[in-house]
């Protein structure tokens, strides 16, 4: 994968696939001890321990049209490129937690990429899933909660091409916001 | 700057478009989305759709996602369902055939033949 948004598009069609209502997404750096988290959270249907030990490997996966699934095996190996590691924790039919901590400063950490674009494709087509988005960078702090703006939409659907154009452009003018822009460069 | 008031306006407008919209169009584009499309380039394929068809103002063809269609090889691969439930499986795309399949098959009705599935696989 080229970029943070397309693992995090990847990875969140697992919470879809398990069913999940409500999925959480927290992207947050932390200067001081050279950090970038992405987290993503689930009420899916979890996975019990067994193929929890198996879920890193890439011949494991729940699909019948083919025998490998690549999605986090390639995002371990993302993090793990930096320095960082990535934790899954799960409990069946309760939910999952994906937790990916890769080095800010290292050479090998991909940029965060558009992450306005994968919320565009995930709410397009599956408006009715509360995503809750959240960009944390020391006291810099932006939310998206899919759960409050149905509430405001007086019955439109959040795919309705011109409310998820405005999804779009907002995460991203708030992740340079939060962020400033840096991510998306290599930090010196 | 964006603030959540500004959807109010959006949401006005948004009503509107739901009104004028005929019902009666039932064809779907759907995207191969999974980790195999993903990284082949299915995103910016599926953004071209999307944006595409806003500028022609069509409205009555949905855009979705789907997972793994079983041949990651030819990623990213489109399928356009028509209302009568034929099917054509495009693959190999980008943003130049995303276009051309809006233009010549959605607009048109003329399959790019060149581009499906079939004429790979020959």
């Amino acid at each position: 994968m080229r970029d943070i948004s397309l693992h995090l598009l990847d990875i969140i069609q697992n919470s879809v696939k398990a069913g999940a209502t409500s999925i959480k997404v927290i992207i947050s750096t932390d200067r001081g001890k050279d950090r970038l988290t992405v987290s993503v959270e689930d009420n899916g249907c979890g996975m019990d321990a067994a193929f929890l030990q198996k879920v890193m490997d890439p011949f494991t996966t729940t699909r019948t049209t083919r025998k490998v699934g690549m999605g986090i095996p390639l995002l371990k190996e993302s993090c793990e490129i930096t320095g960082g590691n990535l934790v899954i924790s799960s409990t069946k039919g309760v939910g999952t937690a994906l937790e990916a901590d890769f080095i800010l400063s290292s050479i090998d950490r991909i940029p965060i990429g558009n992450i306005g674009d994968t919320f565009f494709g995930l709410i397009l087509d599956r408006p009715d899933i509360n995503y809750r988005l959240s960009f944390i960078n020391g006291e810099n702090l932006f939310v998206l909660d899919c759960e409050e703006l149905r509430n405001k939409m007086d019955g439109v659907s959040l795919n309705e091409l011109s409310i998820c154009t405005w999804i779009k452009e907002w995460i991203e003018e708030e992740k340079k916001n939060i962020f400033g822009g840096i991510l998306d460069e290599i930090i010196s | 700057m964006k603030s959540l008031a500004d959807l109010d306006a959006i949401r006005t407008k948004a009503k509107q478009d739901m009104a004028a919209r005929s019902e009666a169009g039932a064809r779907r584009i759907v995207v191969g989305m999974a980790t195999c499309g993903i990284a082949a380039g299915a995103r910016p394929v599926m953004n071209t759709l999307v944006e595409e068809l806003r500028t022609r103002s069509i409205n009555d063809v949905a855009v979705t996602m789907t997972g793994c269609i079983g041949v990651c090889r030819l990623e990213p691969i489109i399928e356009v369902f028509e209302a009568n439930g034929d099917k054509v499986t495009y693959v190999k795309m980008d943003s130049a055939k995303a276009k051309r399949v809006v233009t010549e098959h959605i607009v048109n009705g003329q399959i790019c033949q060149d581009l499906t599935i079939g004429a790979y696989e020959k």
